[in-house]
C-alpha cells in the first residue's frame, strides 16, 4: 500500500486509540470583549510530541499557548494536562515552561543568574541549582558566556540561553512562542535541527507556536492549522501537505493550483470532475464527493509536468501559454496560462543539468498530471 | 554641518550665555568679596564662607531643607511609583482617566494655589504648622513628578519579563521584586533625585505650609535679603550652586561611561 511520508520512526500515538492523551483542550473558548481569540476548540497532543500551531497572526495560536501556561484564562471549557484541570492554578504553579518570543531574558542578571531563576523558586539546594547550570550551558554550548549579561551576547546567544532557561526545571511540556522569529534564515535553519534533537534529548512534550510553515513542517510532529480561533486541520506535516482538509489548509500550506468544479461522475475509485470552460479531470480518491456536488481538485506545482507535446500516456492534459519561467537553479518554476485563462503553477526539479524539452516565454505547452496527484476538496 | 563662526554666530551664542550665566557669575565673584558692600569689590576674601558655617540660624535651616528633602522625597518616590504602576497596569479601571488626570494637576498647577490649599486643609484639620507640615507639602507636590518619570519608564516596559519570572515559578510579589523593581530603578532612582532637588529650592509651598522652627534654607534665604543682601547670601547660594553643579556632572559621567561600556559589550557581542 502506498503511505505519506512520515519524520519519527514508530511514534504515531495518534492513531493508537489506547493512547493515553497528555493535553486535552476540551471546548475552549476566549473571549477578549467582543473579540472571540478561540472558539469552541478542542485539541490533544500527547506526551514526547513535537506539537506545532500553525496560523497566520490573530489566529489565536498565541492565546491558545497563553492558556496553557495560565497568562489567560479560558473564557469557557477547560484544559487537562495529564488528566488534571488547569482551571485556576496560576502560571508559577504550572509544570510548564515557556519560551517567550522576545526571549524575556531578565537584563540585570547574568546568563547563569537568568538560568538558575527558576531552580531558585523551587527552592533547590544551591550545589544542586549550580549543577544544574553548568548542565545547560553545556546543553546549549554557551559555558564560555555564563558570567555575561543578555546585552553582552549575539540574537543567537540570547536565544540558546532562554531555551536553556526554559528547560532547566525539566517542565512537563515546553511552550515555545515563535522561537526562531528574531533568527536570521541560516541560523533559524541550524536552530531547527537543534531544537529537535534537544527535544528527542529531553524526552519533553514540545508545543510551539509560529507563522512559518516550513519552520512547522521541518520540526513538528503533527501540526494545528488555525484560522480565526478555530482548528481547521490536525494532522502529520506530510498529511496536511498532501491530504489537505480543505481549500483553506492547501493555499495556507505550500503553493498550489485549485480547479473548482463539479463531480460529473464517480466511479468505484475516483470520480470525473468538470471545471470552467470546458476542463476535464481524472481523479482517484475523491474522498466523499458525490455526483453534482461543487468541489474544487488541489494539486501541487511539482505534482505537474510541463512539456512541449502532450504526453502519450497523460490522463490529465491541458493545453496553454508559457507565461513566467523562473529559474532558482534546483528547479525551475514555470507558469502556464491556461486556454481557459486560469494561470497554473508547475515546478520541475532540475535533476540534470540540461533539458531535452526546453521551452521558453510564450511557447505554446502541456501540462499533465496523473490520476492520482491531486486531492478533491468538499470544504 | 559646517565648523565656521560667522560673526553673528559669535554674537548670538555670546549673549544668549551672557543671559544665562551673568547673574550666577557675579553672585559667585562677589561671594569672595572682602567688602560688606554688596556691590562693591574690596579684594579677595574667604571671610564669608567662615561667618556662613558660624550663622547658625542660615546652618539650622540648611538641615531642617536636607531632612524635609529626605523623607519627602522617599515618601514620594514610593507613593508616586505606586501611583505610576497603578496607571500603566490597571487600564481598565472605573475613573483611570480622571485619577490619572488627578495625579498630573499638580504639575501644573500655580505653587501658590498648591500651598495655599495644603495650608487651608492643615488649618481646617488642626495640624500645628512645623515640620510635618512642610514634609507632607513637598510629598504632595513632588509625587507626580516621581509618578511621570516613572510611568514613562513603565510604558516601555517589557511584560513578557514578568509573565517569564511567573512561568518560571515566582509568585507576583517576588516578580515584582526581583524582576520589575530592579530594571525599572533607574527611573525610581532619576525620580527620588528630582524630588529631592524640587523640595530643596521650593519657596512658596514652604512657605504657606511652613511654621516655627521648620524654616527652609530658601525661606531663610528669602527673608534675609528682604533686609539687605549680606555676602554670607552669596556664599551659601555659591556653595548650593557647587553642589548641583557636580553632582549634574557625576551624574552624565556615569551615564556616559555606563553607555560607552553598554555599547563595547554589544560589539563584542556580535564579534562573538
Amino acid at each position: 500500500m502506498k503511505s505519506l511520508g512520515s519524520i519519527r520512526k514508530d511514534f504515531a500515538p495518534w492513531n493508537d486509540s489506547n493512547a493515553k492523551p497528555y493535553i486535552q483542550f476540551e471546548q475552549v473558548t476566549k473571549k477578549f470583549g467582543d473579540f472571540t481569540a478561540v472558539n469552541n476548540l478542542s485539541l490533544t497532543i500527547f506526551e514526547r510530541e513535537f506539537f506545532a500551531l500553525l496560523g497566520a497572526s490573530g489566529c489565536g495560536k498565541s492565546t491558545l499557548l497563553r492558556m496553557l501556561a495560565g497568562f489567560e484564562e479560558p473564557t469557557s471549557g477547560r484544559i487537562l494536562l495529564d488528566g488534571q484541570n488547569l482551571a485556576g492554578i496560576p502560571p508559577y504553579r504550572r509544570p510548564v515552561n515557556m519560551m517567550f518570543q522576545s526571549y524575556a531574558l531578565f537584563p540585570h542578571m547574568t546568563v547563569e543568574k537568568n538560568i538558575a531563576f527558576g531552580l531558585k523558586q523551587e527552592g533547590m539546594p544551591a550545589p544542586e541549582i549550580e549543577k544544574r547550570v553548568a548542565e545547560m550551558l553545556k546543553l546549549v554550548k554557551l559555558e564560555a558566556f555564563a558570567k555575561r549579561k543578555p546585552h553582552q551576547l549575539s540574537g543567537g546567544q540570547r536565544q540558546r540561553v532562554a531555551l536553556a532557561r526554559s528547560v532547566a526545571k525539566r517542565p512537563k511540556v515546553l511552550l515555545l512562542d515563535e522561537p526562531l522569529g528574531a533568527l536570521d534564515k541560516k541560523l533559524r535553519e541550524e536552530t531547527q535541527f537543534e531544537l529537535m534533537d534537544l527535544q528527542q534529548q529531553l524526552g519533553l512534550t514540545f508545543v510551539v507556536v509560529t507563522h512559518d510553515q516550513e519552520e512547522a513542517m521541518t520540526m513538528a510532529d503533527r501540526i494545528a492549522i488555525m484560522d480565526k480561533g478555530e482548528v481547521m486541520q490536525v494532522a502529520t506535516p506530510a498529511e496536511v501537505y498532501e491530504a489537505p482538509a480543505s481549500r483553506f489548509v492547501a493555499s495556507f500550506v505550500g503553493n498550489v493550483n485549485i480547479f473548482e468544479g463539479k463531480v460529473i461522475e464517480r466511479t468505484a475509485q475516483g470520480a470525473q470532475l468538470a471545471g470552467a470552460n470546458g476542463v476535464q479531470i481524472l481523479v482517484e480518491n475523491a474522498g466523499d464527493a458525490v455526483a453534482g456536488a461543487e468541489v474544487a481538485f488541489a494539486i501541487r506545482p511539482e505534482k505537474i509536468r510541463v512539456s512541449s507535446k502532450r504526453p502519450a500516456d497523460a490522463a490529465n492534459a491541458m493545453e496553454g501559454l508559457v507565461y513566467d519561467i523562473a529559474y532558482l537553479g534546483d528547479m525551475t518554476v514555470y507558469h502556464v496560462k491556461l486556454d481557459n485563462g486560469q494561470i497554473v503553477r508547475a515546478s520541475a526539479m532540475n535533476a540534470t543539468r540540461t533539458t531535452d524539452d526546453p521551452l521558453t516565454w510564450d511557447d505554446r505547452a502541456w501540462i499533465s498530471f496523473r490520476p492520482d496527484a491531486g486531492v478533491v476538496l468538499t470544504r | 554641518m559646517s565648523p565656521t563662526w560667522t560673526r553673528f554666530n559669535i554674537v548670538s551664542v555670546t549673549l544668549g550665555f551672557a543671559f544665562l550665566y551673568l547673574p550666577i557669575v557675579l553672585l559667585v565673584i562677589f561671594s569672595f568679596n572682602a567688602s560688606k558692600l554688596v556691590t562693591v569689590w574690596g579684594g579677595f576674601s574667604t571671610r564669608w564662607y567662615v561667618s556662613l558655617f558660624q550663622n547658625q540660624g542660615l546652618m539650622d535651616a540648611a538641615w531642617v531643607t536636607i531632612r524635609v528633602g529626605l523623607i519627602s522625597a522617599t515618601v514620594a518616590t514610593v507613593l508616586g511609583t505606586l501611583g505610576a504602576l497603578a496607571l500603566v497596569r490597571y487600564t481598565r479601571f472605573r475613573g483611570r482617566v480622571l485619577f490619572s488626570g488627578m495625579i498630573f494637576a499638580p504639575l501644573v498647577m500655580p505653587d501658590v494655589i498648591t500651598g495655599l490649599s495644603l495650608l487651608l486643609l492643615f488649618v481646617a484639620i488642626d495640624l500645628d504648622r512645623g515640620f510635618a507640615t512642610v514634609t507632607l507639602a513637598h510629598i504632595t507636590f513632588t509625587m507626580c513628578f516621581v509618578a511621570v518619570v516613572v510611568q514613562s519608564r513603565l510604558l516601555t516596559f517589557d511584560r513578557s519579563l514578568e509573565e517569564a519570572a511567573m512561568d518560571l515559578g515566582a509568585p507576583p510579589v517576588r516578580t515584582f521584586f526581583q524582576i520589575t523593581l530592579p530594571v525599572i530603578a533607574p527611573a525610581i532612582i532619576s525620580g527620588w533625585m528630582l524630588a529631592f532637588t524640587l523640595s530643596l529650592d521650593d519657596l512658596v509651598v514652604a512657605s504657606f505650609t511652613s511654621g516655627p522652627g521648620a524654616t527652609t534654607l530658601p525661606m531663610k534665604i528669602y527673608s534675609q535679603v528682604r533686609l539687605g543682601v549680606t555676602p554670607e547670601i552669596n556664599a551659601a547660594c555659591t556653595i548650593l550652586i557647587g553642589l548641583v553643579t557636580a553632582g549634574v556632572i557625576i551624574a552624565s559621567i556615569v551615564n556616559k561611561r555606563r553607555e560607552v561600556q553598554r555599547l563595547r559589550d554589544e560589539q563584542a557581542a556580535q564579534r562573538g
